[in-house]
């Protein structure tokens, strides 16, 4: 077996590049920061593919199936002998992936900065919190053990918040990067007790032990039950929770379309490809123990995915900011994902769902990245992100358009694009398992294919905006990531994914299942050509269908009123309804309490204080009369 | 020259310097070499501390020394230190070393000012020695009492009120407190008639009948805990710390408070587990308030030093609800959370004097932008915020996990609810430190005259990068300190485990 | 031992002399009546001294001693107090105790 230990250099080239860059960037010219930066993913980048490579052709295989393999671990926090923080690097099929996507993605995004971000007045920083994320979504996804995870999973959370609020003189901007934060925060909760309930169950933290299908967790499960579920299943969905804070799940999904207010390169990278499917990321890291000791849980993953998966693909319909239609293609595509990790097995043929889970998060990485990039590059030329103030931009951007137009046919599925073979195996494994999310797929796989040329046909297509000066093509820097994410979307379909991730490390054959991909692709075709029909050209057909759906269209154009919940929630009840309680509460019933005690010891003292009158002979009536009072009782007390 | 003794000695000698200093330039320089010296001897403690553990020593306390002070009592002036003082002293000189370079621009009746702050130190240091209650005791007083003069002349805002409000409600807790020592001094004879004790290493070796520890038990807990911040005694704590000058708060909040969970630990915990078994919950139950208050006191409060005294309750709470946890993971973590929130929130106070020496105004409703103009006090004030919410990779978030981690190793459902209630502040400290980064630093800035204030100056941003340095050492690297202390804990844990 | 005359003569006179002495210092609000009344007090205590000593314990002289240092210390206290009342009529033009009431709360 080849020895890994190499990847130590990954984390620590961004750790230091963050530093470096953190504390000298404003010193030197600030180009000197991108290249420093987009430098050390280069190196990550090249360690990541050499990494896949080696692992991948053989060097993880022991008996067809692939190992976990850990290069490198190194206690970190010890808090009993078995209870221990390691830092370490574990390399199996998914991480190995993830490390592709995140070091792919990173560096087009850094390349893609250098012309995007010039200019701005916090380049530097732009560029150290950039490294500080690709470290800690690296860190993430080679964490030998849940506590790692956890710690990883706060970094990559405060180095969003941190991208969110770029622009952090914007109010809107401020305001959706606390939103961000706290959101995820509050998932978190719920991922550190299942955490805590996790390590008390099965008494450690590490991976190897929790996963190993053979293993004490297990096998050991958990029989006592509380509220009709093993305590197990309670302690994963609490991790879930915090997978579905990450990954903008339903009903935790809304920080997602308020982190857009972000630079554009941060969320193709941020808040498409990476970040966001990490919670996808985690629930397949622990899936053994989902599909093993835990079903039930994993049958909630998958609904909630499926509903959060329909009901963002709806919003999406109608919204017009064109980075929010793809944040809601985010969310409801990692919807998907979930979907299919919660109708798969463990083991075999079985895993089916987990396979094309992965297939499809690679897929999507790559295709959602290029989506977002190419809206940073119209948003770069026309200024706005109002898709009511585009049309016609295919003339003026002809990169642009045709890779976005590759993205959006792989996003849709249609064959030979990437989408359609990891869709096409979502599908497969959801017709399997279950027939109402095989539906629900078919239905967002529709609704996918239809906003998704809205947005398109509204951008390039559509009326000739006048534009105050003439939209441009972006420079070299943004073109050739958006070519290289373009050309890979139209190739990772053809990687052999079933052989290489799986869920118990052997591969298996797949082969496309005409009887389900066909009416899949119609379906996609029907929802492009009605897209085609309503905003190829420019007409009045569209205005005429909002408005016959009058109220139901405000719902979902308003999101369903999600975020005025939450707000109530937040403001009313929180803010309003427990805070500033107990700020009175504290300074008008504890702090009075001890004013109170000082008070009253006050005003004993005022009432007593004129004994002390000052006239002598008062004080000498008291001296004589309490003499008496004590002779006479002494003479009482001698006669007894 | 003993060690310890030049521990009090220093900060003595530091005193004298500055009595007889006649300029400005002097005084701040005596006590600055002073304390400095004293740093130095922290870290030269900690190093001595660490090569006698690894010559094999294994006494509980180590640098042992005695003298008999008042022998009819049998009082005697002991002291020693184990893992948790020696850290505790180190967090101490960090602090009043930091505290110090950031009174540098104190002018008014400067030389009385550093006299009081220093005896202040002095006996805090001597309290963290103190392995004679009786002693502790005394140090313990020396510490409160100078704090009154230091609101109460240099202070700002209702400064009297404060000041009397936080000594008087001190001086009670010690006025409680003298009599839980006193009562376990009274049932410290071995045997009946025999030689009593205020020795605390002798008195942890005697079992404490029952019904005394009954009764002193929350005396003592108590009397420490107000020091803690313990609801609903914590009420000196948000108008002390807003009206205390800079260095003060920074001492207070960063030192004083934690001698409340120091002698809640040696002194109540260990001295009496039975009680601490048995009465526990109840402070559990305040201490879970505590925290889960102070929280959300401070999401609506207005001034930045009221925000962090609330968010001291806080975070000294988990200090108290960890350590009355009596498991050593979370005792661990109680310690390390002592540390962590000495140095952040020095760390804030401090920032807070600089960043209202430039606004003339705590007032966040006033404020916004700064980061723009003040990008150094900015980044830290941020850096201290991700610590105090307990980002990883920085002190708060390794205490935290300790403590949480610990306290679920109870497997009953009272101590898991706590706990799970005690977690939740994790969310709620988010809300309120974003919030506050979010109105002070961040958005447009509101007043034209913040464009003209300057970044720091060279003794601001030693006392800012000291403390930042310190919370990251932690936090990225925290086993080390983990294991210094954890050895430390094993008597403690060991006599509240014999009681189960 | 005086004939005819019993220790309880003596103990009577001490009583009534003290009593006078006492209502003397109670009632009046004159400063320099009320010195005599404590002087009063001070020779009532005299009398008991030394009745008590030559009829109970003639063979000692402590009773004497006693009623000597009385007398001298009476004597400085009449020296002190009458200074002090000579600055306070100094000062307020009055000897009336009602008026001398600087030293309260």
């Amino acid at each position: 077996m080849e020895n890994f230990g190499y990847i130590v250099i990954v984390p620590f080239i961004l750790l230091i590049s963050f530093i470096l860059i953190g504390l000298a960037g404003g010193r030197f010219k600030p180009s000197l920061s991108g290249i420093a930066g987009t430098f050390s993913v280069f190196v990550t980048t090249v360690i990541s593919y050499i990494t896949a490579f080696s692992y991948f052709s053989g060097a993880g295989l022991v008996n067809g199936v692939y190992q976990k393999i850990i290069p490198y671990n190194t206690e970190w926090l010890r808090f009993t002998d078995k209870l221990v923080i390691n830092m370490g690097i574990l390399l199996d099929p998914i991480s190995v992936m993830m490390l592709v996507v995140i070091s792919t993605v990173s560096l087009m995004v850094h390349i893609y900065s250098l012309g995007y971000m010039k200019g701005d007045s916090g380049y530097s920083r732009y560029f150290s919190f950039l490294s500080l994320f690709t470290f800690s979504m690296i860190g993430l996804v080679i964490s030998t053990n849940i506590f790692e995870t956890y710690i990883f999973w706060e970094l990559v959370g405060v180095s969003s918040y941190l991208l969110i609020g770029h622009y952090y003189q914007k109010p809107s901007a401020v305001a959706a990067s606390k939103k961000a934060f706290v959101v995820t925060r509050f998932a978190d909760l719920g991922f550190l007790i299942g955490i805590l309930i996790l390590s008390n169950i099965t008494g450690t933290f590490d991976y190897s032990i929790l996963t190993d299908p053979n293993g004490p967790a297990i096998a050991q499960g958990s029989t006592i039950a509380f509220m009709g579920l093993s305590v197990m299943t309670w302690a994963l969905i609490l991790v879930f929770m915090g997978c579905a804070g990450k990954s903008a799940m339903f009903p935790l999904h809304i920080w997602l379309p308020d982190a857009m207010e972000g630079p554009t390169p941060v969320s193709a990278l941020i808040h498409a490809a990476t970040m966001v499917v990490a919670g996808v990321y985690l629930v397949a890291r622990l899936f053994p123990l989902y599909a093993l000791s835990a079903p039930a849980a994993l049958h909630f993953i998958g609904y909630v995915g499926a509903f959060t998966s329909l009901f963002a693909a709806i919003i999406a319909c109608t919204q017009t900011d064109i980075k929010r239609v793809l944040a809601f293609s985010t969310i409801s595509q990692i919807g998907l994902m979930m979907l299919a990790l919660g109708v798969s097995d463990y083991g075999g043929e079985k895993g089916l769902g987990y396979m094309s889970s992965m297939f499809h998060l690679f897929n999507h990485a790559m295709f959602k990245a290029l989506l977002f990039l190419c809206a940073g590059s119209v948003i770069h030329a026309v200024h706005s992100n109002e898709m009511n103030g585009m049309g016609g931009l295919r003339k003026f951007m002809p990169v642009t358009h045709i890779t976005f137009l590759v993205a959006c046919l792989a996003i849709a599925g249609i064959p030979p694009f990437s989408g359609f073979f990891s869709k096409d195996e979502i599908l497969v494994a959801a017709f399997e398992k279950d027939f109402v999310l095989f539906i629900v797929s078919m239905i967002i796989a529709g609704l996918t294919a239809f906003y998704m040329f809205r947005l398109y046909f509204s951008i390039f297509w559509n009326k000739n905006n006048e534009y105050k000066d003439s939209p441009h093509e972006s420079p070299s820097s943004m073109a050739v990531p958006l070519m290289f994410l373009a050309f890979a979307s139209l190739i990772t379909g053809f990687i052999p994914f079933s052989k290489l991730v799986t869920a118990d490390g052997a591969g298996f054959e797949t082969h496309i299942h005409w009887g389900i991909a066909v009416p899949a692709v119609v379906i996609a075709l029907a929802g492009i050509l009605t897209a085609m029909a309503l905003y190829k050209k420019e007409s009045g057909l569209p205005q005429r269908i909002t408005a016959s759906l009058g109220s139901l269209y405000r719902l979902i154009y308003k999101k369903f009123y999600i975020d005025e919940i939450y707000l109530f929630i937040t403001k009313k009840i929180i803010f309003n309804g427990i805070s500033a309680p107990v700020a009175w509460f504290d300074r008008k019933v504890v702090d009075n309490t001890m004013n109170g005690i000082a008070a009253v010891t006050n005003f004993i003292s005022v009432k007593i204080k004129s004994f002390q009158s000052g006239q002598l002979q008062q004080y000498a009536y008291v001296m004589v009369s309490g003499m008496i009072i004590i002779i006479l009782f002494a003479l009482y007390l001698w006669n007894k | 020259m003993d060690i310890l003794i030049l521990l009090i000695l220093v900060p003595v000698l530091t005193v004298l310097a500055i009595s007889i200093s006649r300029t400005k330039e002097q005084i701040r320089m005596s006590a600055a070499v002073g304390m400095g010296i004293q740093l130095v001897q922290a870290t030269y403690l900690v190093f001595a501390y660490l090569a006698e553990r690894k010559n094999g020593n294994v006494d509980d306390m180590l640098f042992v020394r005695s003298w008999e002070w008042f022998k009819s009592f049998n009082i005697q002036f002991s002291i020693g230190v184990d893992g948790i003082s020696v850290s505790l002293i180190a967090l101490t000189a960090i602090v009043i070393f930091t505290g110090v370079l950031t009174s540098w621009k104190v002018d008014n009746l400067s030389k009385e000012f550093f006299i009081s702050l220093i005896v202040l130190t002095t006996g805090v240091f001597g309290f963290f020695i103190s392995l004679d209650l009786f002693s502790m005791f005394l140090f313990f007083e020396l510490a409160v009492i100078p704090m009154y003069l230091l609101i109460g002349i240099w202070g700002s805002g209702p400064k009297e009120y404060a000041a009397m409000k936080l000594t008087l409600m001190l001086m009670g807790a010690s006025a409680v407190l003298l009599l839980g020592i006193l009562g376990l001094y009274v049932n410290s004879a071995a045997a009946p008639g025999g030689l009593m004790t205020f020795n605390i290493i002798d008195i942890s070796r005697l079992n404490i009948p029952m019904e005394v520890q009954r009764i002193f038990f929350p005396l003592l807990f108590v009397g420490f805990g107000v020091l803690g911040a313990l609801f609903p005694f914590h009420t000196w704590s948000p108008d002390g710390h807003s009206s205390a000058p800079t260095a003060v708060s920074m001492l207070h909040a960063g030192v004083l408070m934690k001698m409340g969970g120091y002698g809640c630990l040696r002194v109540a915990m260990y001295l009496m587990p039975g009680a601490a078994n048995e009465m526990g919950w109840i402070f559990i139950v305040l201490t879970s308030i505590s925290v889960v208050y102070g929280a959300f006191g401070a999401i609506v409060q207005k001034d930045l030093k009221y925000i962090n005294a609330y968010s001291s309750v806080s975070h000294c709470g988990l200090v108290l609800f960890a350590i009355l946890m009596s498991d050593k993971i979370s005792a661990n973590g109680a310690v390390l959370q002592m540390i962590s929130h000495g140095l952040m929130t020095a760390l804030f106070f401090a920032l807070i004097g600089m960043i209202y020496e430039r606004t003339h105004t705590r007032d966040i409703r006033f404020m916004g932008g700064l980061m723009k103009v003040i990008p150094f006090l900015g980044v830290a004030y941020m850096i201290a915020g991700l610590a105090s919410l307990g980002l990883p990779g920085l002190s708060g978030f390794v205490a935290e996990m300790n403590v949480f981690v610990g306290a679920f190793q109870h497997s009953d459902t009272f101590h898991r609810i706590a706990t799970i209630v005690v977690c939740s502040s994790i969310v709620i400290t988010a809300v309120y430190i974003l919030r506050v980064v979010a109105t002070l630093l961040l958005g447009p800035i509101k007043n034209n005259d913040f464009n003209l204030i300057k970044d720091a100056v060279w003794f601001e941003r030693a006392t800012v990068i000291i403390l930042i340095f310190a919370i990251a050492g932690i936090g990225m690297a925290p086993l080390w300190l983990s294991d210094f202390i954890s050895r430390s804990l094993d008597p403690i844990i060991l006599k509240l485990s014999m009681i189960k | 031992m005086i004939e005819g005359i019993q220790l309880e003569f003596f103990l009577v006179l001490g009583t009534l002399v003290f009593f006078i002495g006492i209502y003397g210092f109670l009632t009046r609000k004159n400063l320099i009546t009320m010195l005599m009344s404590a002087e009063l007090i001070l020779n009532a205590v005299n009398i008991n001294f030394v009745a008590f000593n030559k009829y109970l314990y003639p063979e000692n002289l402590e009773g004497q001693f006693f009623a000597l240092f009385i007398i001298a210390i009476a004597a400085t206290e009449v020296a002190v107090a009458v200074s002090i009342i000579i600055s306070l009529y100094r000062k307020i033009k009055s000897i009336d105790v009602e008026k001398v009431n600087e030293l309260k709360y």
